[in-house]
């Protein structure tokens, strides 16, 4: 028999007992599925969490400064607030001892309200070098960016996030206009492009939210604002003292990230009494996510595994069913001529059409993931807005990526699964006496 | 004490295309040994019709199985188609039965979810090399028996007759040297039993052998020789007309 009459026969024989064998098909199907489903989901996660960190920059050193714990404050603290954080110095020593960063970039945030008339939002100022702009790949979209003449001349000029030129604008166009913030007006010369907020990464780096920014020139904002910030909080005066709360470091190889690091930190650990800054260097945080996701992938692999392997004894059980009520025909087969092998090819054809078709059905099912996610999304924004807008914005924006090799890996398993649940039952009833084969009822 | 069929027959000169040479079975029952033959030797020539007959208990079943190999006989010799079966492993067994075997059963053992034509194949599914004529064989098969009206039909929707037909055009596909039926009327009601006979005697008159294993002594009568088995070994041959 050729493998498509092979083919043929496995189908009739199954569609005798439609029920049972569909019931078998669903276990594969649903292993299947699950597979191709975790896997999407997976690296969708994993692919949003490496995007963002590459929105970091593989070749970037983060410092940021780290206000210190309250026991800590108390000790070094005065009656003139507590100073914390990077120093000015510390910048230029970080550009004066490490020869492979090639671009450094001081910055300073703090919140204020933002104002143009009666539109206001709360934003967060952000005091920055025209660098700021190329290495978070921050594009402008109206406008221009900041300029080193802009920091040299300590211009009132802001750039606004996406948000924020929307909120405060919501008809004209901002670039020249003018927002005020505090008792400074400032002219808007550009609005930046829409930007996903970066991920907040183990607890080292904050969730960045790019779309609540507004940027001034770092020497406009030394100038204007100072170092010194007093806070209202609980009725007391809190007055911290920052110089800057992040320098961002560029190397010119990723080779070298490791090493400029490790000199940044050892720098920084001269110079500071206590840990308040952090390094924070991308590239490990993307390595630590590649190790994590290749952990998620091994562990998703086990669990279909163990999901396939559960179909797999649907199908063996089926099977061994099969073979005990086909005795007879079995037994005829071997009488006119079928030898043991062809017994279990056939019984393995059986069992491979069975798993088969629950694999390409599972296949099948697994490319409804997308649109499936896009469904419940719908459903939920629409029914649960609240529900809705309370879920992280990961959850929010999370796009399934069907993931070829997952595909091919369920598939592929299933039908293996097939064959070696399918051995067994094959081998038996290649095994039976054909004499007593023919007289079985 | 064994007897060759041949030593008292009428014909001589044509071809033995299976022979059995003082064959003996014997089975562990029960940590005793019971012989289900104790001696036979038989040759069967081209254009045979036998019947064989006996008791239960008198050893035609285990001669049936042996003849079709599907089992080997403890001492002694088969020859079949150039081959010794007593030596054949599993595998050889299997291709020799698929070669030269053509089998018609009691309850016709038909498979049931194929059709007459697919279950007139099923031989062919394991013939080696393929017949490429295969198909077309079928259909002149099922014409001879007289099915061509059925042949989408499946042995639930014919008559017990009927199936049998179907059951011996699948023996003659392979275009078997020897067609052994066992009891091949013993589910039939005698109007049909005489219709496969008939069609059993038109094969044995164009030349087909045929080895037939009954207890209805009218059936046997059919045959042109009766052999008589009784405790494992040949009682006697008679030979019809």
């Amino acid at each position: 028999m050729n493998f498509l009459q092979q083919l043929r026969l496995g189908f009739r024989s199954l569609l005798l007992h439609k029920l049972r064998s569909a019931l078998a098909v669903l276990g594969i199907l649903i292993g299947v599925t699950a597979v191709i489903w975790l896997v999407a989901l997976g690296e969708g996660v994993s692919y949003q969490a490496q995007q963002q960190i590459k929105n970091l920059g593989a070749t970037s050193i983060i410092v940021r400064s780290i206000k210190p714990t309250e026991e800590a404050n108390r000790e070094s603290g005065s009656r003139s607030g507590i100073a914390y954080g990077l120093l000015r110095d510390d910048y230029d020593r970080i550009l004066a001892n490490v020869p492979t960063i090639t671009k450094a970039m001081p910055m300073r945030e703090i919140n204020r309200e933002v104002r143009n008339g009666e539109f206001a939002i709360d934003a967060t100022l952000v005091g920055c070098t025209p660098e700021y702009f190329d290495i978070n790949r921050l594009g402008i979209e109206r406008g221009r960016p900041l300029s080193a003449a802009d920091m040299e001349y300590l211009d009132n000029v802001a750039v606004l996030a996406y948000e924020v030129a929307e909120r405060l604008f919501p008809i004209e166009d901002p670039v020249g206009r003018a927002v005020q913030i505090g008792d400074e007006f400032y002219v808007v010369i550009g609005v930046a492009e829409q930007r996903t907020a970066s991920a907040a990464i183990g607890g080292s780096l904050a969730a960045r939210q790019y779309d609540k920014d507004v940027y001034i020139p770092l020497s406009t904002f030394r100038a204007r604002i100072g170092d010194r910030v007093i806070t209202v909080r609980g009725g007391t005066f809190q007055n911290e003292t920052v110089e800057l709360n992040q320098i961002t470091a560029v190397v010119d190889d990723m080779k070298a990230v490791d090493s400029s690091a490790d000199i940044i930190r050892d720098l920084l650990r001269r110079y500071h009494k206590s840990l308040d800054y952090a390094v924070v260097v991308p590239k490990e945080l993307l390595e630590q996510a590649e190790t994590l996701r290749t952990m998620f992938n091994v562990l998703l692999l086990l669990i279909a595994g163990i999901s396939l392997l559960v179909g797999g004894i649907g199908i063996m059980n089926i099977m061994l069913a099969t073979v005990t009520e086909r005795t007879r025909e079995i037994g005829i087969r071997r009488a006119l001529g079928a030898t043991k092998g062809e017994i279990v090819q056939q019984f393995l054809w059986e069992t491979v059409v069975l798993s088969g078709t629950g694999g390409l059905l599972g296949v099948a099912f697994g490319f409804l993931c997308g649109p499936t996610v896009a469904l419940v999304r719908r459903t939920i924004s629409e029914l649960f807005p609240e529900v809705w807008s309370s879920l992280p914005p990961n959850i929010r924006d999370l796009e399934p990526l069907l993931a070829p090799w997952s595909i091919a890996a369920a598939f592929g398993i299933s039908v293996g699964v097939g064959i070696i649940f399918g051995i067994y039952p094959a081998r038996r009833a290649a095994n039976m006496d054909p004499i007593e084969a023919l007289r079985h009822e | 004490m064994s007897s060759v069929a041949t030593e008292n027959r009428p014909e001589t000169g044509r071809d033995v295309v299976a022979s059995v040479r003082n064959v003996t079975k014997v089975y562990r029952l029960g940590g005793e040994d019971v012989k289900a033959l104790a001696g036979v030797s038989i040759d069967f020539h081209q254009g045979d019709f036998v019947a064989i007959m006996g008791s239960s208990g008198s050893g035609k079943s285990t001669l049936l199985n042996l003849l079709g190999c599907l089992d080997r006989p403890t001492t002694g010799q088969y020859f079949l188609g150039g081959n010794d079966v007593a030596t054949l492993d599993d595998e050889s067994l299997s291709r020799v039965r698929g070669r030269y075997l053509g089998f018609v059963f009691q309850s016709y053992n038909l498979i049931q979810q194929l059709s007459v034509v697919e279950n007139i194949a099923v031989p062919l599914a394991y013939q080696r090399p393929a017949n490429p004529d295969g198909p077309e064989l079928c259909l002149r098969l099922a014409k001879l028996v007289g099915l061509s009206g059925r042949l989408g039909h499946r042995p639930n929707q014919l008559s017990g007759g009927q199936q049998q037909r179907v059951a011996i055009a699948r023996a003659l596909v392979n275009n078997p040297h020897v067609i052994l039926a066992d009891e091949p009327t013993g589910n039939l009601d005698t109007a049909t039993s005489l219709e496969i006979m008939d069609l059993l005697d038109a094969l044995n008159n164009a030349g087909r052998t045929i080895v037939m294993v009954t207890h209805e002594p009218d059936i046997a009568a059919r045959a042109k020789t009766v052999i008589s088995l009784r405790d494992g070994k040949i009682e006697s041959i008679t030979h019809n007309g």
